[in-house]
């Protein structure tokens, strides 16, 4: 029957192979995927174009599905995890050719939190999409945040939190940076499953993303509004 | 009335259609409750119990109390239930419709005691909680709904951070203690039990009953 017939990576066209990485992707195939990212390295490909290509657009996929309710978080994980390891592959590589480089972020997760899949997730789609990415890890106190603004003047602060008990904090940082007076320094982008547009408005922040796809397509146009206005 | 876990996770309970404050409660707490009102002799509480299962989508839970409390037909309700994840969504509901619900951001805090909780949770925030339901629930409520069942691999990208489990015990049951440390075992956790007896739903039932 063709269902169980093998796929041989190395002997499908190019783009047939960008395809069926999309779906080894969805499917989590750790080790289908980083065969695939070495096949396009050796067929002459760019790691730039092997990221966004294949990588990159298989991920949007499983983002969507995500977003609508056809897959779960379990799924969202081994899909990260598969991505993960093309870009283990890839990283070095893109260092070397060099790519577009759309701004920088410092992200992390509040104060009292713990939970980073979604920051991981957005960490990743960002880095992906070109941009450097400084993640902060878990349990930001304020002083953390202002220390990591502080060296490596990002363009974009992220921050996280799953709890309803620790989103409040997002509103300290933020409150901090007003007081400092460089809170307009930065575009603020914050997320986190309990969060909502009202709640991101109310805090001050320019932006609630509700998922990693989110998060890069705000990033993109507030950045994009940034470099307008100064160089107007 | 024998309750089953299973049922109270995925339908909930009907009310009896009898008892003058009809309480909306969380399938979570269905056993806490009933154990309450048998001792205390509240017989004019009809409980009625919404999936517990909607703690796994906790946007739903506004909508669904909603509905519950309209179907209600303007008989007196309490909520039982906290504001378990809704980011203050369900106050605010519960505002709107005119009816009271129990204080706290969850059943582990009000469990408990929302003052003690609150005073430790900053030391505390490494710590996986499970109640006497979620102990029985363990594998509906957290082991396949995050496809630990398929992919043990994953364990450690959701738990990695955490440090220990604390059960805390609504009641004295070894066999429910032997599973919340085979539980914390699974999960790679340190274990603690913590005996809370029923906090602050004791007050906030005996309030809403003698009001």
């Amino acid at each position: 029957m063709a269902d169980d017939e093998e796929i041989i990576l190395s002997e499908l066209s190019d783009e047939d192979l960008v395809l069926q990485m999309h779906d080894d992707l969805y499917d989590g195939m750790k080790d289908e995927i980083e065969e695939a990212v070495n096949i396009l390295i050796e067929r002459g490909w760019t790691p730039y174009d092997i990221l966004t290509k294949a990588l990159v657009a298989g991920m949007t996929i499983v983002g969507n599905d995500f977003r609508d309710g056809i897959l779960f978080v379990p799924e969202v994980l081994l899909a990260a995890n598969a991505m993960k390891s093309g870009m283990v592959i890839l990283k070095p590589l893109l260092v070397e050719t060099g790519a577009p480089r759309m701004g920088k972020m410092v992200i992390g997760t509040v104060k009292g939190d713990i939970h980073d899949i979604g920051k991981n997730l957005v960490a990743m789609m960002m880095e992906g999409a070109g941009f450097e990415v400084v993640d902060l890890g878990i349990n930001n106190a304020v002083e953390k945040y202002l220390e990591a603004l502080e060296t490596e003047k990002p363009d974009i602060l992220g921050m996280s939190a799953l709890l309803t008990t620790t989103m409040p904090y997002m509103k300290v940082v933020i409150d901090t940076l007003k007081e400092k007076g460089i809170r307009d320094d930065y575009i603020v982008l914050v997320g986190g499953a309990p969060l909502n547009d009202e709640f991101g408005r109310a805090i001050g922040a320019d932006a609630y993303c509700r998922d990693a796809a989110v998060a890069v397509e705000t990033a993109k146009v507030h950045v994009a509004r940034r470099h307008n206005r100064m160089s107007a | 009335m024998t309750l089953d876990d299973r049922i109270l996770s995925d339908e909930g309970l009907a009310p009896r259609g009898e008892g003058r404050l009809r309480l909306i409660a969380c399938g979570a707490l269905a056993h806490e409750i009933l154990a309450l009102k048998r001792a205390n002799g509240w017989d004019h509480l009809d409980l009625q119990c919404l999936p517990a299962k909607l703690h796994l989508r906790p946007e739903k839970i506004v909508e669904a109390v909603e509905a519950a409390v309209r179907a209600a037909g303007g008989a007196q309700v309490f909520v039982v239930y906290a504001d378990c994840g809704t980011g203050g969504a369900l106050q605010q509901k519960c505002k709107e419709l005119g009816v009271e619900m129990v204080e706290g951001p969850h059943c582990y805090s009000f469990f408990e005691g929302n003052a003690a909780f609150a005073a430790h949770a900053e030391d505390e925030f490494t710590a996986f909680y499970l109640t006497d339901f979620l102990v029985r629930q363990f594998d509906a409520f957290v082991w396949r709904p995050m496809g630990l069942d398929r992919h043990p691999e994953l364990r450690d990208m959701y738990f990695g951070h955490y440090t220990k489990l604390v059960y805390q015990a609504q009641t004295e049951d070894p066999a429910l203690d032997a599973k919340a440390q085979d539980c914390a075992a699974r999960l790679g956790l340190a274990y603690e039990r913590r005996f809370t007896g029923y906090g602050d739903l004791t007050d906030a039932l005996r309030t809403a009953a003698g009001s």
